[in-house]
């Protein structure tokens, strides 16, 4: 069975890694190895941001946990942007082998909404299965519902399901 | 299937030009970089592009330069201007020179992704516009939707009619009979379809949450409000909000809601500014509408407001002829979530499933299909896996009393004797239910 590595960056509870985990495993089909990685995230902090380069971390993930014949995703609980956007959830190399997300802003507290620990795994099993797919070269999606939906506003993620669509299964 | 839009990004720095051009790759666009403007109009010499995104300051030839001239080569270019520096005065003069719009770096996602969609918007309502006379209408994206029959093919012809207007529509029809995936249809098949589709279940809602999802709130509007918040309309600017449920929203609900859809404006919660959205309103409802206008629970003007474009669908007993395929379509689907090699089911099976009511409609035909993949002998469904028992009422039975008893032992046994279940499928309460078993001695 082909093989996904998730690759944490920062401090999650070993469940909520596992869940993750689990449900990329069941909708890829692909196995899934957990694996902590150690990064000094200070070397890709703007400071006049405040916020760190997703650019410059997705191009580490690559070059550290890349392997050829396997996809590599890093998940992060810090602020990603690229130069032009104000934020960003998370990206990939589009038909590539990396990708990466963040949890930092998929949690409801940063919105100053009660926090819920489903809604936080949720999002972000939808994030990470969306920016899989991108590393499957799959682009965005029209169709509602559709985990290949662009999402650029976190509630914007709360409107899809976690899969593909059956266009994009069968793209995938 | 839509064509590839073409975006050419021109802009001198390096991390602009490569995060705008993965951007847009991903959301499936043909693009094209240049670090110039001298560059970008020698590549649109020779190639056309739908969208032009400019830096404004760069070495050389500024983007205001640069825009007059893709205007004398090509008066209806859509181009975007970007700079670093928020200036009005810059601002107005590219909006006066032709600029479709004026955007000042870094961005925030939902802007960009906004103004790409309202621009691609316009070039597809234009082509749309120059190809009317000739286009033989498609449905896309309805896969989901399975069924030959009359019943479903109308309905499917009345979403291809309904689709390219901007009317508010209601689907109505009982539980499980798909009315998500029709309001789905109709937006993936309308011009709005680059834009946003907002589900709203309104009958999962207080009052006060329903205000503040449909509406947003302000910073501070209550306890625990820390920050601004989109509401839903805003999220559908654009696109189309589906309100589930409709039937369930209180007075007061419906009093607000008729005002946002006669203005399309609207003020979030603890706020005072009128924010103004362009949604299309898609409605569905399992009760009878009408009848609640006419006892007073629901308001006219806004029924009349909401009730444009009726869209019925049939109950899955009005179209027994389409269960044979969507057997088919939800043994594929659980065969292949389930990572399983396809069953297949015999004839006596399908044809008790054909006999069989469905009061939980094509949602409770699913949860059969998946009921019988999961128990089942991974080769074949048969009549063991389903949990239905043919109940027949002896023919010679004429009372009404006979005729109650052997109809609740039916729907017992069809819902395996779960008291909640079957009291909501015979709409009694359970207390009645169970006086029922009671009197006519009924056993599993």
């Amino acid at each position: 069975m082909p093989q996904i590595n998730l690759i944490s960056f920062g401090q999650f509870e070993v469940d909520f890694v596992h869940k993750i985990a689990e449900s990329v495993s069941h909708d890829y089909n692909y196995k899934v190895a957990i694996r902590e990685g150690h990064l000094d995230l200070a070397d890709f902090f703007d400071p006049t941001r405040r916020q760190y380069n997703a650019n410059e971390l997705l191009k580490m993930v690559d070059t550290l946990f890349g392997d050829s014949g396997v996809k590599s995703f890093g998940l992060f609980n810090v602020d990603l942007f690229i130069p032009i956007l104000t934020y960003i959830f998370g990206q990939a190399f589009l038909g590539g082998r990396t990708g990466i997300a963040s949890t930092f802003r998929l949690s409801n507290d940063r919105y100053g909404l009660a926090n819920k620990k489903e809604t936080l795994l949720e999002r972000t099993i939808k994030e990470v299965n969306h920016e899989l797919g991108h590393t499957f070269g799959l682009v965005h999606c029209h169709v509602p519902g559709c985990v290949m939906t662009s999402s650029t506003y976190v509630e914007d993620i709360d409107q899809k399901k976690s899969t593909l669509c059956s266009n994009c299964r069968a793209q995938f | 299937m839509a064509r590839k839009i073409s975006i050419l990004i021109v802009d001198d720095e390096q991390s602009v030009r490569d995060s705008l051009y993965n951007w847009f790759i991903e959301d499936g666009y043909h693009v094209e970089c240049a670090e110039h403007a001298k560059k970008a109009l020698s590549i649109l010499e020779s190639e056309s592009f739908d969208i032009v995104l400019a830096d404004i300051k760069m070495p050389g030839m500024d983007g205001l330069e640069m825009l007059r001239r893709i205007k004398t080569l090509k008066k209806d270019s859509i181009i975007i201007v970007m700079t670093a520096f928020a200036s009005v005065d810059t601002a107005v003069q590219a909006l006066k020179d032709g600029a479709f719009d004026y955007v000042t770096k870094p961005f925030d996602p939902d802007d960009l992704s906004h103004l790409i969609r309202n621009a691609t918007k316009q070039i597809s309502l234009s082509e749309e516009n120059e190809a009317l006379r000739e286009r033989v209408v498609s449905l896309e994206n309805v896969e989901d939707i399975i069924g030959t029959s009359e019943a479903m093919s109308q309905v499917l012809r009345e979403v291809e009619s309904v689709a390219q207007s901007n009317s508010s529509v209601i689907i109505t029809g009982e539980s499980g009979t798909g009315k998500e995936l029709i309001a789905r249809a109709i937006h993936s098949n309308s011009s709005r379809k680059f834009f946003p589709l907002v589900s709203v279940h309104c009958g999962a809602l207080t009052e006060s949450l329903l205000e503040s999802e449909l509406f947003g709130h302000e910073k501070g509007a209550f306890t625990g409000a820390m920050y601004n918040r989109k509401g839903r309309f805003e999220m559908a600017d654009g696109g189309t909000i589906f309100l589930d449920e409709i039937a369930t929203i209180s007075q007061k609900m419906q009093v607000e809601l008729l005002r946002v859809l006669e203005t399309h404006n609207f003020i979030r919660v603890g706020g005072n500014k009128e924010i103004s959205s362009d949604f299309r309103v898609i409605c569905a409802t399992n009760r009878d509408l009408k009848a609640m206008v006419d006892s007073g629970s629901f308001r006219e003007d806004l029924y009349y407001r909401l009730n444009v474009v009726n869209i019925r669908i049939p109950p899955l007993r009005e179209r027994s002829g389409d269960i044979p395929l969507l057997v088919d379509y939800f043994i594929r689907k659980y065969c292949n979530s389930m990572n399983r090699t396809t069953v297949s089911i015999d004839s006596a099976a399908l044809k008790r499933l054909q006999e069989f009511d469905f009061p939980g409609n094509i949602r409770e035909l699913e949860n059969m299909v998946e009921r019988a993949i999961v128990i089942g002998n991974g080769k074949k469904i048969t009549l063991k896996d389903l949990p239905i028992r043919k109940i027949t009422v002896p023919s010679n039975v004429e009372s009404l009393e006979e005729i109650e008893k052997a109809h609740i032992q039916q729907v017992l046994s069809n819902h395996e004797w779960n008291i909640t279940r079957s009291a909501k499928a015979l709409m009694v309460d359970r207390v009645t239910l169970y006086n029922k078993i009671r009197k006519y001695d009924l056993k599993p």
